[in-house]
């Protein structure tokens, strides 16, 4: 009785299931696919006319024609909880992950883990032309591109003009080093916002500083996990503890700066009578005026600040990707489909609507955006020097591992801290402590 | 309440095996049948998930790796039980666990006196005191997080008001442990006081009038009526009271998850599992972590049920 009790239950949610699906796949035309696209959160919302994925996603369901139709699904807001949502899903084998927007760090480990289809031999080409140089790199995983290229991102650094001209910074002239940045706050009294909370954008701003004195955190890139070798124990690792230290110790990452993240900084950057300097993406130029900010005539920027005199500035880069689930049913509709989405027109529809930049290089040339973003060519440039966080399928353990040991800023020892973080990273990996 | 009363009923005559009539073994076949399904399922959803967790605590297993899957045995236990971190989240578990019922008890025990002996209101000061109780965790960790963060707080204008320009209005709450833990605590006990009060308040009501009129007849104080008449005779009351809180506080995830995700040394052992299971995806270690915790919370059920003759039973009826 018991068995034929569960038997029948089983059977009942199996029929319910199957209605479901049988009533959902007649609800679209009857030979036209649908594809489902995980988006992260911007500025358009799920508003088929909002000027973001959304809208996208309804103009490439009309350019195909009926071949497919794409619908939206909201992820959610953190770039860790949207890996976390896609990585159940896929390791779950669901076939109704068509189409994601992904973070440039977990590509490798969807990749290694066979949770993204393979791109076209035919299609590559037109995947990489005209993208800027970091977007490509980071879309690749083992020499293979396994992504496709949407929007790119990376760091500026926004100053107050008035600040930087009483410090006797020349801004516009040429880089500018992290050591001058902090005395010139320092001298001032006023504030640099960095990111460096126990989160992925305190990963962001280290990377970018051993990037920027010509180190690397993983020397090489690769799947093997005995094949890892580490950079942080090194000068470029102790250079960069180095400056996260003297930010600390100045006092110029603001009072809550061990918990600041993009916002608090951007809150401490808008605060006329500290504001002085601030390393942030460029959305930060929208949030200006919507957030009734008073002095952006005063506002400048300028590439990301060098971690010393020797070496060019290593800009962080972010942005997303268009991956295809390994479990689709119409994989080549979804190709098809994330052709339409990074196509030139809606890259450029996305930067104008969202003000996030794209990842074809044209666009920066386009007479709107270039009207709407006085800093364009700043962006271009600094995207095409921009260095990816390191690529590895345990990027997760390594960026979540360097946040704790490099935590809090102001207990961070330039000739201790580096090590610690490569010596607990090794452990984590080879199962030998917790995170 | 039928399934609650059944097996008290076959209880009696099941300590005399010979003396069970048919009706009373009817009774208890009927019973069987009546309960049978609701135990299958519940068995089901928890020893079956239990049993599952055990097992996977053997392996090293990560789900974007399932190929690389390896039985270690206990290789899992001891890097937790050889690892600093298990041991800072262990005491932070436990810290929050002993601060927060303590304070609750006392608070809650204030509360419930009160709604006890208030006539008047009596409605609209129960529904009152609950509401904290009925506002989701994660939205009161929210709603904390807010008031003591620098940029949108107002606690520290308001201390520094209140101390004349003496406190920095600029304290950065979630920048080191123990501002970190003040709040993460007061935030729980915030939450759960009103559950607290309202068990002590069945506590006290359970109590006869006619005792306590004897004490003060008697010439009792006030503190003499709560020691010698009130407190001994809930104690049923408190116990359970305690227990529940216990075994919820040792649990906590919530507050700490939203204000400081672990930073600063404040993991908790949930937080711990959560990350080892859900962020790293490593399901063995995730799984070793929470029979470890599930292990603990069974031994405080045990100690209090055991050791301090907790009734669960009696104390319900």
């Amino acid at each position: 009785m018991k068995s034929h009790r569960r038997r029948s239950s089983v059977a009942m949610v199996l029929s319910a299931v199957t209605l479901t699906v049988g009533l959902a796949a007649c609800s679209s035309t009857e030979d036209s696919a649908r594809l489902t696209w995980y988006i992260n959160p911007d500025g358009g919302g799920s508003n088929p006319e909002g000027g973001g994925q959304a809208q996208i996603a309804a103009q490439c369901t009309e350019a195909a024609g009926g071949a497919y139709s794409i619908e939206i699904q909201l992820l959610p807001n953190s770039a860790s909880d949207q890996r976390q949502q896609l990585l159940r899903r896929l390791a779950g084998g669901d076939s109704g992950v068509d189409l994601m927007s992904l973070d440039p760090p977990f590509i490798p480990e969807f990749a290694q883990a066979g949770y993204l289809a393979p791109v076209p031999e035919d299609m590559v080409e037109a995947f990489t032309e005209d993208r800027v140089e970091s977007a490509v790199t980071a879309s690749e995983w083992d020499g293979k591109l396994v992504t496709v290229p949407f929007w790119a991102n990376t760091q500026l650094l926004w100053y107050r003009k008035s600040v930087a001209e009483a410090a006797g910074l020349d801004l516009e002239g040429g880089n500018v080093t992290w050591e001058q940045l902090v005395e010139a706050a320092d001298s001032q009294d006023v504030t640099i916002g960095v990111q460096a909370n126990r989160y992925e954008g305190y990963t962001v701003w280290i990377n970018a500083l051993i990037a920027g004195a010509g180190g690397e955190i993983l020397v090489n890139p690769g799947p093997a996990l005995e094949d890892i070798e580490l950079g942080l124990d090194s000068d470029a690792g102790r250079e960069a503890a180095a400056i996260v230290r003297s930010v600390a110790d100045a006092r110029v990452g603001g009072p809550s700066m061990s918990t600041s993240d993009e916002t608090v900084a951007l809150n401490l950057f808008q605060d006329p009578d500290t504001s002085g300097f601030l390393v942030n993406w460029p959305y930060v130029w929208a949030a200006f005026p919507a957030n009734g900010v008073e002095f952006i005539d005063d506002i400048g920027w300028a590439m990301y600040p060098a971690t010393n005199d020797e070496g060019d500035p290593a800009p962080p880069y972010g942005g997303i990707s268009i991956g295809v689930g390994a479990f689709s049913e119409h994989p080549d509709l979804a190709y098809e489909a994330a052709e339409c989405i990074t196509s030139h027109e809606h890259q450029l529809l996305y930067m104008v609507g969202t003000g996030n930049p794209a990842s074809r290089a044209s666009v920066f040339d386009e007479a709107e955006v270039v009207e709407q973003f006085p800093m364009a060519d700043v962006i271009r440039d600094s995207l095409e020097v921009a260095v990816p966080r390191p690529q590895t399928q345990y990027y997760g353990d390594l960026s979540t591992a360097i946040q704790r040991v490099w935590s809090p800023p102001n207990g961070v020892d330039p000739d201790a801290t580096p090590a610690r973080s490569a010596e607990l990273i090794m452990d984590v990996l080879r199962g030998e402590a917790l995170l | 309440m039928s399934t609650a009363t059944a097996p008290a009923e076959t209880k009696t005559p099941s300590k005399d095996k010979a003396l069970l009539s048919n009706r009373a073994k009817a009774e208890r076949r009927l019973g069987w049948k009546l309960a049978g399904p609701a135990f299958i399922v519940m068995v089901a959803v928890t020893a079956w998930p239990i049993l599952q967790a055990i097992w996977l605590s053997f392996f090293r297993y990560r789900l974007t790796d399932p190929d690389a899957r390896e039985f270690v045995f206990l290789g899992n236990y001891s890097v937790i039980f050889t690892d600093p971190v298990f041991y800072q989240a262990l005491r932070n578990t436990l810290l929050i666990t002993v601060v927060t019922v303590a304070v609750e008890l006392v608070l809650g025990f204030a509360i419930a006196m009160l709604m006890h002996r208030v006539v008047l209101p009596r409605r609209t000061l129960r529904t009152i005191v609950l509401i904290p109780y009925s506002i989701i965790t994660v939205v009161s960790a929210f709603a904390w997080l807010y008031s003591f963060r620098t940029d949108t707080g107002y606690v520290n204008h308001w201390l520094n008001t209140i101390t004349f320009g003496a406190w920095d209005s600029a304290f950065d709450w979630f920048g080191s442990w123990a501002p970190a833990m003040s709040v993460i605590m007061v935030s729980e006990i915030w939450k759960t006081t009103p559950f607290m009060s309202l068990l002590l308040l069945a506590g006290l009501a359970q109590i006869d009038g006619a005792m306590e009129e004897a004490a003060k007849v008697d010439g009792a104080t006030f503190w003499q009526r709560l020691f010698k008449v009130i407190l001994p005779n809930m104690k049923a009351a408190i116990m359970v009271a305690v227990l529940f809180r216990t075994l919820d506080a040792f649990r906590i995830f919530d507050n700490v998850f939203i204000m400081t995700r672990g930073a600063n040394d404040t993991e908790t052992l949930s937080t711990l599992a959560y990350k080892q299971t859900i962020d790293r995806v490593e399901i063995g270690m995730g799984s070793a972590l929470s029979v470890v915790l599930f292990l603990m919370v069974f031994a405080i059920a045990l100690i209090f049920i055991k050791g301090f003759n907790v009734d669960l039973a009696g104390s319900r009826k």
